[in-house]
């Protein structure tokens, strides 16, 4: 099948590339940033998609599958430029798979579009809606694109439409949110609070990814793994010293004195838990993962000593 | 801090049937060493502080999904936290019995802490289904905070309760266990309520003893458990229909509390 890779340079887009490509797949990732040694059976086209070279590139390739997985989270980037990334190209993607005959379309987001707050209840279910919007505004537009990409559900019937709500993930390559959130020796908590977090092991993620696209996944799906642990234990686990501080003083020493920098709406995803129920997407796919929470934990650990 | 747990906790802890990892961690994130921790602290009232008296516990079931159902009154759960002891103490094997929280607690540093890694998780309809249908035992206050917020002389009243545990009972066909307690209000005798003071600090309310401090008295606490009663439908039920089931628990509740006040009042104190 020939698949089309948004955000391929990036580290779960390798991997996911590359399984696919060893899987005998043709990859076209499409990227702004440059993969030079991409393995076999991987080409990469270094162009933005809301290019017109993208768009050029549905129109000559045509690709038969899509996995979108070109969205960035809370970043220093300025909420404009993110809000055109995520919303802007989520948008564009859907709309050149409708016009260049895509059969399959997999939108990789994330389980912080639940969002974090004293009232959320554990194992979010598919059906729920996101909460605390309004204490998170730099989330806003990855949820949009999460809604947007599920309204295709029904926009473009034609299309096998999945959107993926994955958990955070970790593994040796210490790519995304709780990676970098771990990065530092000294990783701050909120006095008084030890939210449970959930991860998967990147592997495991590639390898969700790939089961979506092999059984043509339709519908909203939240991928998870092993059950989730304290961060108290998650932190200790990655070799890192948790250091509980009062939640008016975290706000001034953030960013500072080695500690990882925080958006102030982070701050209630380190006070409450976001955990989801992977069950619909373990029966419709028959997923389990590999790499369970404490290996996980080890491996990053290894791999990013501090 | 294992150390610090007492061995008959110990002992206990051991035969909860919560699937605890390695690190003595559920999938809920209720904690072992924390659960040990809070049940030396319960075990101590109810053993050596207050004067406490459990009966019926043969009517909570021994395993599977249940229902405990029962009033409140003393300014803050103390009952709450006395019916969790009899269920862990008096119940062999033990069980741990899992309140719905007010959704203030989980917002307070330390509060929420404890509260979710001793499995009293916030109040929230989600919660409780999920935990019925992973078979665990939940203890419900329908009067909420309103409840808790009875004053001395109205402590064996009960107010309007809420609806939501009946349809989530016959959604999930679980026993409902009719409980009475008697003693809470004797032991925090609440004269006033200071509700713009709580709201400062983020409670709905702060109780104002005679002596001033919220602090408990060591009364004589008991707590009945009825027959388990089984209700038939599916939750979706009209109003009326449910009103008439809630108001038979409610019945049910005043009965036994009644009873449980003879039995107190019939006492040498």
């Amino acid at each position: 099948m020939k698949v089309l890779i948004t955000g391929a340079s990036g580290k779960i887009g390798r991997l996911v590339a590359a399984r696919l490509a060893g899987d005998g797949h043709e990859v076209l990732g499409l990227d702004r940033r440059p993969w030079t040694e991409a393995p076999e059976g991987c080409r990469v086209i270094q162009t933005d998609i809301r290019k017109r070279a993208a768009e050029d590139l549905f129109r000559t390739e045509r690709p038969e599958a899509v996995i979108h997985m070109a969205t960035v989270a809370q970043s220093k980037m300025g909420n404009e430029e993110r809000s055109r990334i995520n919303l802007g190209g989520t948008r564009a993607i859907f709309e050149y798979s409708e016009r260049y005959g895509v059969k399959q379309t997999i939108f990789v987001g994330r389980h912080t579009y639940y969002g974090a707050a004293a009232d959320s209840p554990l194992y979010h279910t598919e059906d729920e809606p996101p909460m605390a919007l309004d204490r998170f505004p730099e989330l806003a537009d990855l949820v949009a694109a999460d809604l947007y990409a599920g309204s295709a559900l029904w926009r473009f019937p034609g299309i096998a439409t999945s959107v993926l709500r994955i958990c955070y993930t970790l593994g040796p390559a210490a790519q995304g949110t709780l990676a970098s959130y771990l990065g530092s020796k000294r990783v701050p908590m909120v006095l008084g609070f030890d939210p449970l977090f959930q991860f998967l092991h990147e592997l495991d993620v590639a390898r969700a990814i790939e089961l979506a696209l092999e059984k043509q996944l339709r519908g909203v799906f939240n991928v998870a793994g092993p059950p989730p642990l304290p961060l108290s234990i998650v932190i200790q686990e990655a070799g890192r010293t948790p250091v509980p501080v009062p939640e008016r003083v975290l706000r001034a020493i953030v960013g500072r004195f080695g500690m990882p920098s925080l958006a102030p709406g982070a701050r209630d995803h380190i006070k409450y838990p976001i955990v989801i129920d992977a069950g619909a997407f373990r029966r419709a796919t028959g997923f389990e993962h590999k790499f369970d929470e404490y290996e996980t934990l080890r491996q990053f650990r290894a791999a990013n000593p501090v | 801090m294992d150390y610090a747990i007492r061995r008959e906790v110990a002992d206990r802890l051991a035969r909860l049937e919560l699937p605890f990892n390695r690190d003595g961690i559920d999938p809920y994130g209720i904690d072992r060493t924390h659960l040990g921790l809070f049940f030396n602290l319960l075990g101590w009232f109810q053993k050596r502080y207050f004067r406490f008296e459990a009966t019926g516990m043969d009517n909570i079931p021994a395993s599977g999904r249940g229902m405990l159902v029962g009033n409140h009154s003393g300014g803050y759960a103390i009952d709450a936290g006395m019916v969790i002891a009899a269920c862990f103490f008096h119940k062999d094997p033990p069980r741990l019995a899992q309140g719905m929280a007010e959704k203030f607690i989980n917002a307070l540093p330390f509060a929420s802490l404890w509260t979710n890694k001793a499995g009293q998780f916030t109040g929230l309809p989600e919660h409780a289904e999920r935990l019925l249908e992973a078979e665990r035992l939940l203890m419900v206050f329908p009067e909420g905070a309103h409840g808790t917020a009875k004053l001395f002389h109205e402590r064996h009243s009960l107010v309007k309760f809420g609806t939501g545990f009946v349809r989530l009972a016959l959604k999930t066909k679980t026993p409902i266990v009719p409980f009475g307690f008697v003693g809470a209000g004797e032991a925090l005798p609440t004269v006033m309520n200071l509700y713009k003071l709580g709201r400062l600090v983020g409670m709905p309310y702060i109780p104002v003893t005679p002596y001033l401090l919220p602090l408990p008295l060591p009364a004589t606490l008991r707590v009945h458990f009825g027959e388990p009663m089984h209700f038939e439908g599916t939750g979706t039920e009209d109003d009326s229909v449910i009103h008439e089931m809630v108001e038979r628990v409610r019945l049910r509740i005043a009965a036994i509390m009644e009873e449980t006040r003879k039995v107190s009042a019939g006492e040498p104190q």
